[in-house]
């Protein structure tokens, strides 16, 4: 595992104190895992996602990750109804760890309230909430 | 005592190592009103050559062939098994290891495991097999939660034709769950009347045994149409896997979960266990599975290997979210029946599923000819409901007394048969053994 | 590694069955056809399942070499934490072959089965002496299969008693077996924390039980090998909100002869004929779970059951609040044999001292290694203690390496990061059945391992390099599974 300074947490997109972020992209939020937990997990080797349509509320659960020996539950960064799921998450779960930001994205969501996105995280307080629970 | 080896000088060295005068200050974190406070009240230890006297003397008590003539089955069956399969199956390196967690010195279990998962997928016509489950009546009942898990629904039909302790089985597994379970009434024919069931759609199981228990071979394709219209899964039991040897097998007739007792291929019968629970679904389902599988894969130095894999499906990483609490399974009796399997072969298996067939099929018509009445006319494999010419209770008592057991009676579980009884032969009977049961009919 | 028991031997490469063989060939005697065939009715027969065509030479070496690929019990030591790797005696297992209980049917009626059935109310009896309890079910297959029953049980209780309870207690520390066996029975798991002795304490017990809590479950001695002491004390508080209190008893193997697990608050309990028993784990099973009850806990027994009167044995099913049924026929016959041989052997004084000598082992295990691992708990221990790798932390070497390199070693590893309260566990088992001998090699290897890590830690992480295969790729199986050729 890295340290927290070997970590990415790119500015652009807000995150979760369950270590998923959000990516606002205007009607739409884009929600993934972050450097943080995909070193935590290790090799994910599957990926389970909602079904397009579904509804959630924040904080719900919507999908879960799996590596070799652990199962890791997946939390709504914000409330709202799934648009669309990274179908390529199926064949190559190793997306996740290579590229958590990009190519591993999970789920989009239209959020309930457009707003909410900004009562996450910055990157910077983000990575502070890592090294104060170090 | 032979197995315990520390002299009395190592138990004094060892004790000075930790710091202890007696043995029994080990214990003294254990308060005394939790002691056993007395001598255990159990029988002096025997001798290896007493145990021999003791448990001989036990074992002569029992009826079993060649001394007594068993044309009983239900699901438990007499069949030859070769030497060389017990042979191997003595091997400590097999019968003494734990689980394969270290796969680097387990490869011989795990590649095992691997074949016996790929035998039994052929045998029924399905994409995956799981290492094994305890019995078939317990494979039954995971089957059913597999498919209420699936469904998300809570209501499931069983053939009132699946065995009888597997029903029973499956009841003490999911009445505690709050799931329904309807059953499917059976046919004149002895045959399950599968539409004999009104509004399927809430079902998320329908579960149909075949041979089932009065022997009949069931129209599984004809079940699948329907029950697939309906968004069930369609689960297929098996007390007798050989007559996959001859017949067609489940999967290719619509199953989507598979599941029955392996004992018939290789395992003894030992008074009803250790059996072999045998669990097969088709792979978009393997996530839901029960029980644990190996997989195929490369080391480090790209040598292929077999370890155990999927295992976030189970108990010891999901605990109470696991698909089943299964751990301990049947792996020796897996791996007794993949020798089997091996032994018989291809050509081996069809022939001696054919030899079975053909020996019930004599035995009907002899005991036709004798004045007994075979009550259903549906094609059966190596068993098959007769009554006989006189009470059942009668003839039952004059045959023990030549030795021969009379198959097993039905009406305790089903009190409309009445006199009627389930006979089962298979290749270690011989011609002669059924003519004398013909033959005592006509006395 | 000079000394190490670990060596190299002549072993032979094996395909997959089905790239062996050859179609017509044969391993079986087929018997002798003395009947016609008959005719089959249209449209119901198959091809025959494609299996390999192989020779009873090509089978007995299949397997002769695939067994050489295998660690066993009797290959070494195998102190696999609360798996109770003890020996599995030799003459049980000719007893389980006897012609007159390998080839009894199930259903064959009770005049003809006696010495079975007399069998089964024998070891019966003999396990409920031995745990203290009033009556028990020799019908659960497996220890997981025994909670089954156990909660059911439970269920069974409180559903005559007219109380619906959703929730029952389940230390952190509890197999995996126990919150899923729960689970079935519709009963959530509420987690309680072990303190800092590693026990439970009856104030996180009384903190959360209440009256929709229908009770614990409980292991003792304990996953990390240690005694609760506290168990009378969270017995009475489950007890005094109507909760029952089952026991697992994977660990029983400490305390045989010495507690009596009737008297420690115990309802039900569970156990494993191949820990305590001796009888073989076969590669994964098959097992026995025998459930053991306190009197008033009788009536819910699973059925049949096997009761005496007038001379004779015979099978009941006449109980109408059992649970019902959980196996096909009456549990795992062939291995209650072994038990009952095993509890024949040793007699009373001879499984009090098996448990003793078990006490004894992992005593002078935890003090002799507690200088080179990490000990969490630095407490007397029952029948196995649990190390971590913490002191190895700088040299970046984990309990996975440590484990990889005892195979090296000619050892099998112990269990590794269970219990998973102590991060980077290992947790060792040695049983009665280790020498001292045996044992002083298995601390020197370990010692060895330790001073590795510190000297040449690639050592460890490249380990093992001795058997077959090297460390398999997990991971490549997990992604894309292949479980059938």
């Amino acid at each position: 595992m890295k340290e927290i300074e070997e970590l990415l947490f790119p500015d652009d997109v807000h995150y979760a104190e369950t270590h998923e972020w959000a990516r606002d992209e205007e009607e739409t939020v884009v929600v993934g895992i972050g450097d943080y937990a995909q070193d935590q997990l290790g090799d994910i080797v599957f990926v389970e996602l909602p079904e397009i349509g579904d509804t959630f509320e924040k904080g719900d659960q919507f999908g879960t990750l799996e590596s070799v020996k652990a199962v890791s539950e997946i939390y709504m960064p914000v409330a709202g109804k799934i648009t669309a799921i990274n179908e390529a998450l199926s064949e190559e779960p190793e997306l996740v760890n290579l590229e958590p930001y990009n190519r591993g994205w999970m789920i989009e969501i239209e959020p309930d309230d457009p707003d909410e996105i900004h009562t996450l995280m910055s990157g910077t307080e983000y990575m502070e909430m890592l090294k104060g629970a170090e | 005592m032979r197995y315990l080896p520390h002299t009395e000088e190592d138990i004094a060295s060892m004790l000075r190592s930790v710091g202890a005068e007696h043995m029994d200050d080990l214990f003294s974190v254990i308060p005394p009103d939790c002691r056993m406070g007395k001598a255990l009240d159990l029988p002096d230890a025997l001798t290896e050559w007493e145990l021999n006297t003791l448990v001989e003397a036990l074992a002569e008590t029992m009826a079993v062939s060649p001394k007594y003539k068993i044309f009983m089955g239900a699901g438990s069956y007499d069949h030859y098994i070769p030497e060389s399969v017990s042979y191997l199956l003595g091997r400590s390196e097999f019968s003494t290891a734990y689980t394969p967690y270290q796969p680097e010195i387990s490869q011989g279990t795990l590649q095992a495991v691997y074949e016996y998962q790929t035998l039994t997928s052929r045998l029924l016509g399905m994409e995956v097999a799981n290492a094994s489950m305890y019995d078939g009546a317990s494979a039954l009942a995971e089957a059913l939660l597999m498919a209420i898990r699936i469904t998300k629904r809570k209501r499931v039909a069983l053939s009132r034709l699946v065995h009888p302790h597997y029903r029973a089985v499956v009841e003490t597994y999911l009445r505690p769950g709050g799931y329904e379970i309807v059953e499917l009434p059976c046919l004149e024919d002895g045959r399950t009347d599968i539409l004999g069931l009104p509004g399927m759609d809430d079902l998320a199981a329908v579960a149909i045994q075949s041979p089932n228990f009065f022997g009949c071979i069931e129209d599984l394709t004809e079940a699948s149409k329907s029950i697939r219209e309906a968004g069930a899964f369609f689960v297929t039991s098996f007390t007798e896997p050989l007559a996959y040897g001859l017949f067609k097998n489940p999967g290719c007739q619509g199953a989507d979960i598979v599941c029955g007792e392996g004992q018939s291929l290789g395992i003894p019968r030992s008074f009803g266990g250790p059996g072999l629970g045998m669990f097969a679904c088709r792979i978009k389902h393997v996530r839901s599975m029960p029980g644990r599988l190996v997989g195929k894969t490369n080391d480090r130095e790209g040598r292929p290997g077999f370890v155990l894999t999927l295992a976030t499906r189970e108990q010891h990483i999901r605990r109470e979210k696991a698909n089943s609490n299964i751990c301990t399974n049947s792996s020796l009796c897996a791996l007794a029946s993949a020798m089997y399997m091996a032994s018989l072969g291809g050509t081996g298996i069809r022939e001696l599923a054919c030899l079975n067939y053909d020996k019930a099929e004599y035995l009907k018509r002899g005991l036709r000819e004798a004045g007994c009445t075979v009550t259903f006319d549906s094609p059966t494999f190596n068993e098959f409901v007769v009554t006989f010419p006189k009470k059942l209770k009668y003839t039952y008592k004059k045959l023990l007394k030549q030795h021969i057991v009379a198959g097993v009676p039905l009406s305790t579980w089903y009190p409309e048969l009445v006199d009627h009884t389930l006979l089962c032969v298979t290749e270690t009977m011989g011609r002669e053994d059924m003519d004398a049961l013909i033959r005592e009919m006509e006395l | 590694m000079r000394d190490s028991q670990g060596t190299s031997g002549l072993i032979l490469n094996e395909p997959l069955l089905w790239k062996k063989g050859s179609k017509g060939r044969s391993g079986f005697s087929m018997p002798r056809r003395d009947v016609v065939p008959s005719p089959v009715a249209e449209g119901i027969t198959g091809d025959g399942p494609d299996f390999p065509d192989l020779s009873e030479l090509d089978v007995v070496r299949h397997y002769t070499r695939l067994s050489q690929w295998n660690f066993g019990l009797d290959t070494g030591m195998y102190p696999l934490g609360s798996c109770t790797m003890k020996y599995n005696p030799k003459i049980n297992e000719k007893q389980a072959t006897l012609p007159g209980l390998t080839g009894a049917h199930p259903l064959l009626p009770a005049e003809l089965s006696q010495g079975a059935l007399k069998l089964m109310y024998r070891l019966e009896r003999y396990l409920a002496e031995i745990t203290g309890m009033d009556a028990v079910t020799l019908q659960p297959a497996a220890g997981a299969h025994g909670e089954l029953t156990g909660m059911l049980i439970v269920h069974a209780y409180h559903k005559n008693a007219g109380s619906r309870r959703s929730k029952i207690i389940v230390p952190d520390t509890a197999h995996g077996t126990n919150p899923a066996s729960a689970a079935l029975c519709g009963f959530s798991s509420v987690p309680v924390q072990s303190d800092e002795k590693g026990i439970i304490s009856p104030e996180v017990v009384a903190g959360v039980m209440d009256e929709d809590t229908a009770g614990i479950m409980i292991t003792n001695p304990n996953t990390l090998g240690l005694f609760e002491e506290n168990i009378r004390e969270i017995a009475r508080i489950v007890h005094a909100k109507g909760g029952l209190v089952y026991g697992d008893g994977a660990n029983m193997n400490a305390v045989m002869g010495i507690m009596q697990m009737g008297k420690i608050g115990f309802d039900v309990m569970h156990l494993n004929l191949h820990k305590t028993f001796s009888t073989p784990h076969g590669g994964g099973g098959p097992g026995g779970g025998p459930v053991c009850v306190k009197d008033f806990l009788a009536p819910f027994l699973p059925v049949p059951r096997v009761v005496y009167g007038e001379g004779t044995y015979h099978l009941s099913e006449n109980f109408s609040q059992s649970i019902g049924r959980l196996h096909a026929f009456h549990g795992n016959f062939g291995v209650m044999i072994k038990a009952f041989c095993y509890i024949m052997s040793m007699g009373g004084e001879g499984l009090k001292q098996a448990s003793r000598l078990a006490v004894l082992n992992a005593n002078y295990i935890k003090e002799s290694l507690k200088e080179s691992l990490h000990l969490p708990y630095d407490r007397a221990c029952m029948h196995e203690c649990v190390f971590s790798d913490k002191l190895q932390e700088t040299q970046k070497v984990t309990t996975l390496d440590m484990a990889k390199r005892l195979i090296d070693y000619g050892f099998h590893p112990p269990t590794i990061y269970f219990p998973l309260v102590v991060h980077g566990a290992m947790m060792i088992e040695p049983t009665e059945t280790e020498s001292k001998e045996d044992i002083d090699r298995f601390i020197e290897a370990l010692r060895a391992i330790v001073a590795e890590a510190r000297e040449n830690p690639e050592l460890l992480k490249s380990a093992p390099c001795r058997p077959k295969v090297r460390r398999l790729d997990e991971t490549a199986a997990a992604r894309k599974p292949c479980l059938a050729g």
